[in-house]
């Protein structure tokens, strides 16, 4: 069996199978030649690719992403990453004006194979222009692909999914999970090979539970599972549903798993007002309001930036910790 | 409060502050990020002496130096750094993310090129408040190659606002020299395409910054419209605290270590009979002691109160 990949080593692996097999396949960033970028994820990438394909850049957001758009509807299929994913505010006019709306704005026409990876998230003190989770931006846009793996052979697959797709893919990173090893060793076996791309659009059950669904998605993944764990004692059991992509947003095995358990709760990093959360929780009552035992829960983030001080990020930030003391309202309500 | 001994003791607590932080983190007891200006000292003191004490300020995240020599309280930045309710942020905003409006001190900020036009705002403010007061913005050669900055240069000369546009050319952004990235040999020379005279100075010649400054603001005050002055400088550290510099060569920074902006104004100092050596170690000393109780008073501040978190987003 191949050595089991890190989150980051997944992505770059990812990266640099797409581009041998496919010589369109290119990647352009601030600091991703040598440097291998501010994680260190592309790094390598230089020795084989040249700087032809791994393109360091300016400091100019608007441009390179732009300019990913441009190349992708000439036939190139470019990989754009953004340092942190706080400065794809930088690139919202060109994703959200321009990338998202070619297909359809010039009759179908268009194909704009652009990937945009941008790691997400705090629990790293960077302060509150460095660890927002700003997928909400995009998640309401028609016409944009938003993947947010939460394990190695996810981010793998989900990449090499995203690359070959023909519409403009946001890729969420998380940067806390950018370390860590997968946790389903089977999968790993079937790194280096082609048969192991994940398709967008395919949520799957992270852990299987009775009582209550825990819908997540990327980093809060992890912490629904922690959670599940720590209340097996307790003996309340959560089924957790790692969505990997929320557009498309696989509500069927969403409602699947909320129809089984007739309790949900949504969990996700960034603020809880007009997020995706606040989206699959509606939809949930719209579609199985009469199954449900108790009223849907979310767990996400204050509504305040992310501070600095480790004490306050920790207020700001949900955790397993929230997901379980949420899980146990929910059983007492029923 | 610009007599040579001020600018030499303020470059000795920038140099000071920014050693003290390095080590701290590498001890753990910083957690975070942080961009530290070592080698930059004589920017920002010498930015800053030439400016009114009622002038303003904006910041980048390389901010701490600019922050000290704006008249910020080594203290209290010592407690954002450490995330402590007497920070100047009140622990939210850390190493980028420092601000003193008492003191015209507009911003640190973690967004590269971000407060160009924030700074172009200010002086627009200030302009139509009919005040002579300026704006002085500090921003790096990669920030140069932001929109924002090209957006900022044509407002700022369209509008005759009163700003001078500060950039500290340390010949890198994080990883990337300068000439990968820009395709004009100078900063200076993107003034020409926005009507604003651009200058090149020597940005560790503490003296020649301050000089360069005065006379910029003089012009600005006037009504002038913007000036842009490229100050050539060096960061002496990593870009943050995981950079292990293997862009550049260790020649490289060892030429520009023998052209330390604080060692040749001591020299220039020493000569001219300005401070002799006993002052200098004094000084020295003092800064040293000051940074030490900075430390203290950080170390042994309060923690924020997480429950004023929802109350203080809105004004
Ligand atoms: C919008 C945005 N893009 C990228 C970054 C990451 N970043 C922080 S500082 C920096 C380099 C800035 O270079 P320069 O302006 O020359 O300032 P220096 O760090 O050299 O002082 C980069 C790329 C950022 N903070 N914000
Ligand atoms: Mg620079």
């Amino acid at each position: 069996m191949p050595e089991p990949l890190t989150y980051s080593e997944a992505i770059r692996e990812a990266m640099a199978e797409e581009m041998r097999r496919d010589g369109r396949v290119f990647l352009m960033g601030e600091d991703v030649a040598l440097y291998g970028g501010a994680f260190r994820v592309t790094r390598g990438l230089l020795d084989e690719f040249g700087p032809g394909r791994i393109r360091n850049t300016p400091i100019s957001e608007s441009g390179i992403v732009g300019a990913g758009i441009g190349a992708a509807l000439v036939g190139m299929r470019p990989i754009v990453e953004i340092m942190f994913m706080d400065f794809i505010t930088l690139a919202v006019d060109q994703l959200v004006n321009h990338a998202s709306k070619y297909r359809f704005m010039y009759g179908e026409q268009a194909r704009v194979p652009l990937v945009v990876r941008a790691p997400a998230g705090g629990h790293r003190g960077y302060g509150p222009t460095h660890s927002q989770c700003l997928e909400r931006l995009f998640f309401s846009m028609p016409g944009i692909k938003i993947a947010a793996p939460s394990t190695p052979a996810d981010a793998r697959g989900l990449l090499k999914a995203a690359i070959r797709d023909d519409n403009p893919v946001l890729f969420v990173e998380s940067k806390i999970l950018y370390p860590s090893l997968g946790d389903r060793p089977e999968e790993q076996a079937f790194a280096g090979k082609d048969d192991d791309i994940i398709p967008l659009g395919r949520a799957r059950v992270a852990r299987e539970g009775e009582h209550i669904s825990v819908i997540a998605y990327s980093e809060m993944v992890v912490q629904a599972v922690r959670a599940a764990e720590a209340l097996e004692a307790e003996g309340i059991s959560l089924e957790v549903i790692d969505l990997r992509t929320l557009a498309p947003l696989d509500m069927a095995r969403v409602l699947e798993s909320v129809g089984k358990t007739g309790r949900a709760i949504v969990a996700e990093e960034g603020h809880r007002t007009g997020g995706p959360g606040a989206e699959i929780a509606c939809r949930i009552v719209e579609s199985c309001f009469y199954e449900l035992d108790a009223p849907v829960r979310r767990v996400a983030a204050m509504d305040v930036p992310v501070p600095v001080s480790p004490l306050l990020e920790r207020r700001v930030l949900p955790s397993a910790f929230d997901i379980a003391s949420a899980a146990r309202h929910l059983m007492n309500e029923a | 409060m610009n007599t040579p001994a001020d600018l030499y003791r303020k470059m000795a607590l920038i140099r000071e502050f920014e050693m003290r932080i390095d080590e701290m983190f590498a001890t753990g007891r910083i957690r975070g990020t942080t961009h530290l200006s070592a080698g930059q000292e004589a920017c920002a003191v010498g930015a800053c002496a030439g400016l009114r004490c009622d002038d303003a300020v904006v910041s980048n995240h390389r901010g701490h130096g600019h922050f000290i020599a704006t008249g910020g309280d080594p203290g209290a930045m010592m407690a954002e750094m450490m995330g402590k309710q007497t920070g100047y942020s009140r622990g939210r905003g850390g190493s980028q993310h420092m601000a003193c409006f008492d003191i015209g001190f507009l911003g640190s900020n973690g967004i590269t090129g971000g407060g160009l036009p924030v700074a172009v705002g200010a002086a627009l403010g200030f302009k139509m408040q009919k005040t002579d007061r300026i704006v002085l913005c500090f921003f790096g050669d990669g920030a140069s190659n932001q929109g924002t900055f090209h957006e900022s240069l044509n407002l700022a000369a369209v509008w005759r606002l009163p700003i001078i546009f500060f950039c500290e050319n340390n010949l890198y952004a994080m990883s990337t020299p300068m000439h990968d990235a820009t395709a004009v040999e100078n900063i200076a020379e993107r003034g020409n395409a926005y009507t604003i005279a651009g200058e090149v100075i020597d940005g560790n010649d503490v003296i020649a910054v301050r000089d360069a400054v005065a006379g910029a603001a003089e012009r600005v005050r006037g009504g002038s419209g913007p000036a842009l002055i490229e100050a050539m400088t060096y960061r002496y550290l990593g870009h943050s605290k995981s950079d292990k510099c293997e862009y550049r060569t260790r020649e490289e920074e060892q030429r520009w270590h023998e052209r330390d902006p604080i060692k040749l104004y001591a020299a220039r100092l020493r000569e001219s009979g300005e401070l002799d050596d006993g002052r200098i170690a004094r000084i020295d000393a003092e800064v040293k002691q000051q940074v030490d109780e900075a430390v203290e008073f950080a170390t042994t501040s309060p923690d924020p109160n997480p429950d004023e978190l929802e109350g203080s987003v809105f004004a």
